[in-house]
């Protein structure tokens, strides 16, 4: 390495140059990519709110089977997407798959929209909500169905950013851990129930089980369940009240 | 007379792909590997090795970046102020660090979403920065490509290895979440219906302690003990 002790301008011109060029190449290869990430995102969110009615698709199919198109196809004609904010009033002209919670969560209490996917089958309906809150290390998120009665549970997913592997990733590696949901009631009394208990679940309607080691992810899903499915309740109440 | 020196001068002309480059790619594979020997970047050797898919992705991407990085490191090598050697280096490597990511994300992002925050934390892998200062700093530019060549693949060779036997005994399956997913020992999930489906080992029961971090540790531990007990050589090193 024979580095020579250089003057202050040529670091300067050395830096400026070295910095537009990085610029540059980053900013060229996000403008090719954006178009084919942001289509991605898309069919992988889709995907992720259609696993909550895995089950109730028809036709025996599931979601790992679709193709992207038929993921796109099923979303276009069985999902009707509501936007409504938090005094429970539809807000027209708006697509809910256009909402990104993660911007709603910095709005002010009250101010916040909430996306809301109807799916139908052939027989039932069923309430998509989304929900965000935060876990261990990061940012957490789910989809929870609800079905027609508006207070039993058909199937959750749930998300994370930077979870620990094998602990509180577990929300989402562990097919188990959202499977416990399946059937579960949220309300009792017009509140928010539903909750993960450290050390087991007691009440067989309205707990399910913690994670080992992922305790704080765990109280992290709990806290995002009861504050995000409330945000919905001044909807469900007037959809109840018709 | 004249043809002795003529050889002498084609010699000099250092060949595009001979020894020495082979031993470039090669050395990184076995004697002088990343992880079993020199012990770098085992962070993500422990955290993303519970699928083999994944780990593929990841033994690429990393194997991309040193090469790359090396290869413009070098081209530069002569310009860099002394001063300013280590920003420079790390420019180079976020830069393509980010490129690869947005790759990735285009091309397969469920992949994307799984290995997480692993992708951008390449840029913190010791053995990109590493190769970066004991070796494109010296050297001509293909030659520190193959060397990042070989080092990331003497990384992700570890890598695979420990991701086969965690997922094979964490999980029953090989290449789980690819187009390929096989299921190699364990119950099927059609076993009680018809147990002629069963696998090899259908009685085998997933190993837990497998899926998490800490058995890639045991595993890399292994695998360094049994490389150590083939080439006594290496003992002395550390």
């Amino acid at each position: 390495m024979n580095l020579m002790e250089s003057s202050n301008k040529y670091i300067i011109t050395f830096i400026i140059i070295m910095t537009v060029v990085a610029a540059v190449s980053l900013a060229g290869m996000r403008e090719i990519t954006m178009s084919a990430s942001t289509k991605n995102e898309e069919i992988f969110n889709k995907r992720s709110i259609l696993l909550t009615v895995n089950e109730y698709l028809g036709n025996g199919l599931s979601v790992t089977d679709l193709s992207d198109d038929q993921v796109l196809k099923m979303f276009n004609e069985q999902v009707e997407q509501v936007v409504i904010n938090q005094k429970g009033e539809v807000v027209p002209k708006m697509l809910a798959e256009k909402i990104d919670l993660a911007v709603e969560k910095k709005k002010p209490e009250g101010e916040r929209l909430l996306p809301l996917f109807v799916f139908k089958n052939d027989k039932e309906k069923f309430y998509i909500l989304s929900v965000r809150g935060s876990g261990l290390w990061d940012e957490i998120w789910g989809n929870i169905a609800v079905k027609s009665d508006l207070n039993t549970i058909a199937g959750v997913t749930f998300d994370h950013k930077g979870e620990t592997p094998g602990l509180g990733a577990e929300i989402k590696d562990n097919p188990a851990f959202p499977g416990q949901f399946v059937g579960k009631q949220i309300f009792r009394d017009g509140e928010v129930a539903i909750l993960v208990k450290k050390g087991g679940s007691q009440d067989k309607l309205y707990e399910v089980d913690g994670i080992s080691g992922a305790t704080i992810t765990g109280d992290g899903v709990s806290e995002m369940l009861q504050r995000g499915i409330s945000y919905y309740l001044p909807y469900i109440e007037s959809i109840e009240n018709k | 007379m004249a043809e002795i020196l003529e050889k002498v001068k084609i010699e000099e002309k250092e060949p595009f792909f001979g020894p020495k480059e082979k031993k470039l790619l090669l050395d990184p594979l076995m004697d002088n590997n990343p992880v079993t020997v020199q012990i770098l970047g085992v962070c993500s050797s422990l955290a993303i090795t519970s699928l083999v898919y994944p780990s593929i992705v990841m033994a690429i991407s990393v194997t991309l970046v040193t090469a790359f990085s090396n290869y413009f490191t070098s081209l530069v090598r002569e310009y860099i102020p002394k001063q300013v050697r280590m920003i420079v280096q790390l420019v180079i490597i976020a830069t393509l660090v980010t490129i690869v990511e947005l790759a990735l994300k285009a091309l397969n992002f469920p992949i994307w979403k799984q290995l997480s925050v692993y992708i951008g934390l390449i840029i913190t892998n010791c053995i990109v920065m590493g190769r970066l200062e004991a070796y494109a700093m010296a050297n001509k530019p293909w030659r520190s490509f193959l060397d990042g060549i070989g080092n990331g693949l003497g990384y992700g060779a570890i890598l695979v290895i420990v991701a086969i036997i965690r997922e094979i005994l964490g999980k029953g399956t090989l290449f789980a979440g690819s187009p390929v997913e096989i299921k190699i020992i364990g119950n099927n999930a059609t076993y009680l219906i018809d147990t002629t489906t069963s696998t090899m080992f259908g009685w085998y029961a997933n190993n837990n302690l497998m899926v998490l971090p800490a058995a890639a540790l045991f595993i890399i531990g292994i695998l360094i003990w049994i490389h150590r007990t083939i080439n006594p050589k290496l003992v002395d090193i550390s």
